[in-house]
């Protein structure tokens, strides 16, 4: 679908992205407003960051939820991994309606209903709520988006390459480190950011799962929020969003490049009498 | 099959098998039972059901009062019905913005498409809790947008958006866009211009072209965008409870302040059963489509 972009398709882009945008960019410029009206430009000032550093229960929040997002998103991408194999390669299998089922729906579910029902569980079977259940809901919830991401790129996955492997004399699991994954390893490590950052931003499940001392970062920004806009809060906001945008963009950067190796390497292969 | 074959195979369906029953499904079944005990003061705050012992006598404590309790309190319908309502309305509301923006997106020329592609993902990465406090700054009536108005001299009032359907309205709009950008951009990027050109060549207008023929093929990728931006928005708690008023139902909010606040789980979960009971077909319907849209991959 290559012919003229029209002025109108053009414009409906550039609507379409200044309203996706410009609430963001606002948020970044008032968090360096010296004023403490978050609507009122006062001047240039970094005082909200300086004071951010001096919050204990925001730091503090702030390290529980990294160490969540790390140890959730690790897991998920092992798990989701497993499922995008498993809904990709076995076509055939007891109850794959059901599991195929399990792995989109809580991409929709709302998650209010997500969150209840794990607390639910975890008072059923006596679990404290702390770090512990957080980090086991969101990798219930993440694993599913990481099976997308995977699911999507083995679709494309030349199967011919892990046969020729096997007949080589693999193992299932050697022809699946040696050979799938690094051919599939762009998608699986941006699985894993998705999950990472998914379990960062969650307010609703980790409010239902956490427990007393596991208060999360958008937990302790909801609770402020609640009591009016601040700039401090701005400021949190902006480092997040710093700090996510940073992460992608390396990853897009380190797959790019892989690409680019990759594509070499193939040449070189061929080249080769 | 060789054994070793067959047993790794086992594996890799067992394991994420096995994690989604007991994380996703068993806990499903555990709300159902809640929704069936009744109040009481002490921790967790129900009284047991089916915990094995006597089992008729457990049956015949089983108690709907719960669903009874929902139907005669008007709060819980209406937060129910303008649930539905306000997800409907911004579903379309979001189909009407996310459309030429994905229209625009396919076709750019293609050399700029990923950028575009990167810039619509972006925004799913940053938290949804931020973007939707980011609309508070704006909306509120010394916010941005009622200063900018007034000083172009549109309005001579503050606006009254915040804490009104409005709010909610936009909230979701923008909170939801990539969702319904992105399916409907990957089906209109693969479809072939040519057959709009044939059209055109044959006599169809511009407009006549695009309802009889761009139109039907992109619509795939609307209805995976619809029911990826409905059924959540049907739970919403965030969006209603930020940017909505004291007046706005929704049962996101209400599921939310039942726990929260009144601490009472087991009308909680009966609400939630409920709500799932509603979104049951979205839910299958939404299923389907991604099946279809697998096996078509593969």
């Amino acid at each position: 679908m290559n012919t003229t972009w029209s002025r109108f398709n053009i414009l409906s882009v550039v609507v379409g992205f200044s309203f996706l945008y410009l609430p963001i960019l606002i948020l970044i410029i008032f968090s360096f407003n010296a004023s403490k009206l978050v609507t009122v430009w006062g001047g240039f000032s970094t005082k909200w960051y300086v004071s951010l550093f001096s919050n204990q229960g925001i730091m503090d929040a702030a390290w529980v939820t990294i160490r969540v997002a790390l140890l959730s998103a690790s897991i998920a991408t092992v798990l989701g991994t497993l499922a995008a194999l498993a809904l990709n390669r076995y076509t055939r299998f007891n109850g794959r309606m059901l599991f195929s089922g399990m792995v989109y729906a809580p991409l929709v579910m709302p998650e209010v209903i997500t969150g209840l029902s794990l607390l639910l569980l975890f008072v059923a079977i006596g679990f404290d709520r702390g770090f512990w259940t957080v980090t086991l809901a969101h990798v219930t919830l993440t694993m599913c988006f990481v099976a997308v991401v995977v699911q999507s790129r083995l679709v494309t996955y030349d199967r011919s390459l892990d046969e020729a492997a096997m007949d080589l004399g693999a193992t299932p699991v050697g022809t699946f480190f040696q050979v799938t994954l690094p051919v599939i390893l762009p998608a699986v490590v941006s699985g894993w950011m998705l999950a990472f950052t998914l379990s960062l931003d969650d307010l609703v499940i980790a409010s239902f799962t956490s427990g007393p001392g596991a208060t999360t970062l958008p937990m302790k920004i909801y609770s402020q929020v609640r009591l009016g806009v601040t700039p401090e809060i701005n400021a949190v906001s902006t480092i997040m969003i710093a700090f996510i945008a940073t992460g992608v963009v390396i990853a897009s950067i380190i797959t790019k490049r892989q690409e680019v190796q990759r594509k070499r390497d193939e040449r070189m292969a061929m080249a080769q009498p | 099959m060789n054994p070793l074959k067959w047993v790794t195979s086992r594996l890799v369906i067992l394991v994420p098998y096995a994690w989604l029953l007991i994380f996703f499904l068993v806990p499903f079944f555990i709300v159902f039972k809640i929704s069936l005990s009744t109040t009481a003061i002490q921790m967790p705050p129900y009284d047991p059901v089916f915990d094995g012992t006597g089992t008729w006598e457990k049956i015949k404590q089983l108690s709907f009062d719960n669903y009874v309790w929902l139907t005669e309190d008007p709060l819980y319908y209406r937060a129910y019905i303008s649930s539905v309502i306000i997800a409907a309305v911004s579903t379309v509301l979001t189909l009407l913005v996310a459309y030429p923006v994905a229209y625009g997106m396919a076709r750019a020329p293609s050399s700029i498409r990923p950028t575009l592609l990167m810039l619509v993902i972006l925004p799913f990465w940053t938290s949804f809790l931020i973007r939707v406090y980011a609309w508070i700054g704006i909306l509120k009536p010394e916010g941005l947008l009622s200063q900018l108005l007034i000083s172009l001299g549109l309005i001579s009032e503050p606006l009254q958006i915040l804490n009104t359907n409005t709010a909610i309205f936009i909230g979701i709009v923008y909170s939801y866009l990539p969702f319904m950008v992105l399916p409907i951009y990957s089906a209109l990027e693969k479809m072939d211009y040519s057959l709009v050109e044939a059209a055109e060549d044959l006599g169809c207008t511009p407009t006549g072209a695009f309802w009889k023929v761009t139109f039907p093929l992109s619509l795939p990728g609307v209805i995976a965008g619809c029911f990826l931006v409905f059924i959540p928005a049907v739970g919403e708690f965030v969006i209603p409870d930020l940017l909505g008023g004291s007046a706005t139902l929704m049962i996101g909010k209400t599921l939310w302040n039942e726990f929260f606040s009144n601490r009472d789980w087991p009308v909680s979960s009966a609400v939630a059963v409920v709500l799932l009971l509603i979104l049951v077909i979205p839910i299958v319907f939404f299923q389907n489509a991604q099946a279809k849209a697998e096996e078509a991959g593969r």
